[in-house]
């Protein structure tokens, strides 16, 4: 048997207060827009005059690449192997921020053990003190990557959308975070909304049920911290489809003002 | 799946008749090629019998051959439990199996409390008998399906596949107050007893976890077990991703305000 040592459940973060503020972007629900936001939300704050890097923490399923149209040749597969070296993997984005892809398929990597683990850290540490903002995109569900991934984080940002299997994903999530990471502030960003105001509405049922239900040890309260809604927008579709970044190819549509917003609002957050 | 040896060893091969029996073929691979004979002798002492009735060298007797040797390399000879290798391996497949039924299940740790003192104080085959009763024990009280296993020195592991939270702390505890009531006899005129320490923890009912992180989690669960005192079990909290259906009601009802209040959702 061996006592519990000082790297354990999960290796120490990088230091915090030095460098980028981290943020996951995590959702339970695969499919809710989690990736397109990460992307959208990241060309948005390079816009608002950061320095931006986007992680694709989403190991063996991996798809930033392909919502940026990227075909990346080196990946963070490649780093983690000791093929190419960190700097090679930084790729520079259409949307003015740079990128780390995980490089789909890697399944190698779809669990977590503990060579992953350090590797992650190590990697985190190297890029904190070039950016202003780090976003790491995790994998859809709350696998052992996702919470890792989600450990390394200054804040976390969750994406839902109004629908009952996205509310319901989301609030296992946060209950997780908050019970297993002792998380008592997390963002949220409610996609997909059919009217003005329903995100708000989601957060406050979410944050309804969570006073109920998420008892913390020290009786301590979990808040969650509304960043806005994005709305149901056909541009949004038409940019996915295209591969191409909504900020960049429908500056002006009403999704790409929202994201504005949420990115401003997720400014002021982590500066409060 | 628990015990792997049979507690008596009668073997009804003997070397002696595999010596003389071995058909012309097989002469060359018990000339040491494939250390057939020391396979042999190994099973043998271990007293794992290949059927008598199958000929050397015919095919269901290297089948039974093939048998027994996974079964010793998998076991442990001093109690006959599973031995790492194939605790690692199950628990590997019990990680797999969660991710995709959704099943919860159950891992337990168990350390045999001051081992060291046994030991010392009664000798090294008074601590080899202690290990063997509870050996014996553990086995007794869980279910066939589940794997127990000796994992170290004084450490033992057990598998629970399918072990719902709520069930978790009455196995840890029916298992914790079996062995501190055993009297276990090391001499004609002595019975020792012992406690145990139980950490466990139960495999994420999400994918894609790993064999080691469900081991660490229970091995800190174990830590915690001795550090509090010994002779008790320390469970994690149940997986807390799932949803109840409270839970569920309570999310997917309708906001008593239509225009939810600004006050209460900080932006």
């Amino acid at each position: 048997m061996n006592a519990p040592s000082s790297t354990l459940p999960s290796a120490a973060p990088p230091a915090k207060g030095r460098g980028a503020h981290i943020i996951a972007v995590t959702s339970g629900k695969g499919g809710v827009g989690k990736t397109f936001i990460s992307a959208n939300l990241s060309a948005a704050l390079a816009r608002l005059g950061h320095r931006v890097l986007v992680v694709d923490a989403d190991l063996g399923l991996a798809n930033l690449d392909v919502v940026l149209n990227l075909q990346p040749k080196t990946t963070l597969h490649d780093v983690f192997s000791g093929k190419a070296s960190l700097d090679a993997a930084l790729l520079p984005a259409p949307g003015g921020f740079d990128v780390l892809l995980a490089g789909s398929g890697l399944v190698e990597y779809s669990r977590l053990t503990p060579e992953v683990r350090e590797q992650l850290v190590q990697v985190l540490h190297s890029v904190r003190p070039r950016y202003d903002h780090v976003l790491i995109d995790t994998g859809a569900g709350i696998s052992d990557v996702v919470l890792h991934a989600v450990s390394l984080a200054d804040d976390v940002l969750i994406v839902a959308t109004p629908e009952p299997t996205s509310l319901a994903d989301a609030y296992a999530t946060i209950k997780v975070l908050a019970m297993q990471q002792g998380r008592r502030n997390m963002l949220i960003t409610v996609n997909q909304v059919s009217r003005n105001g329903e995100g708000r509405g989601v957060a406050q049922q979410l944050q309804t049920v969570v006073d109920r239900f998420v008892k913390l040890p020290d009786n301590q309260a979990v808040k969650l911290r509304y960043v806005g809604e994005i709305p149901s927008d056909k541009t949004v579709r038409e940019a996915v489809q295209r591969r191409q970044l909504l900020m960049q190819t429908f500056p002006g549509c009403s999704a790409a003002q929202a994201i504005t917003q949420v990115a401003t609002k997720v400014e002021e957050a982590i500066r409060a | 799946m628990n015990q792997l040896l049979p507690a008596s060893s009668d073997p009804a091969w003997q070397l002696d008749e595999a010596d003389k029996g071995l058909p012309e073929p097989l002469t060359r691979v018990h000339s040491g090629e494939l250390q057939l004979h020391q396979a042999l002798q190994l099973l043998s002492r271990a007293g794992l019998a290949l059927p008598a009735e199958a000929a050397p060298g015919s095919d269901r007797w290297m089948q039974a051959l093939v048998d027994a040797l996974c079964t010793l390399s998998s076991s442990d000879p001093l109690t006959g439990l599973v031995n790492r290798r194939l605790f690692e391996a199950a628990l590997d497949g019990e990680v797999d199996r969660v991710a995709r039924s959704g099943e919860t299940a159950l891992l337990l740790l168990a350390d045999i409390d001051h081992f060291k003192r046994i030991n010392d104080t009664y000798g090294h085959s008074a601590g080899d008998l202690v290990i063997q009763a509870v050996g014996r024990s553990l086995l007794q009280c869980v279910r066939p399906m589940d794997t127990v296993a000796r994992i170290g020195g004084e450490e033992f592991a057990i598998v629970l596949p399918n072990c719902p939270p709520a069930f978790a702390r009455t196995v840890a505890e029916r298992i914790r107050s079996h062995i501190e009531h055993l009297a276990i006899p090391v001499s004609p005129a002595q019975a020792l007893s012992v406690s145990i320490s139980i950490g466990g923890a139960f495999a994420p009912q999400w994918v894609r976890s790993s064999r080691q992180f469900w081991y660490e989690r229970a091995d800190q669960l174990l830590y915690q077990a001795k550090t509090g005192g010994r002779n008790r079990a320390c469970l994690e909290n149940p997986a807390v991703s799932e949803v109840s259906t409270e839970e569920r009601e309570l999310l997917f009802s309708v906001p008593p305000a239509a225009e939810p209040n600004e006050s209460q959702m900080p932006s």
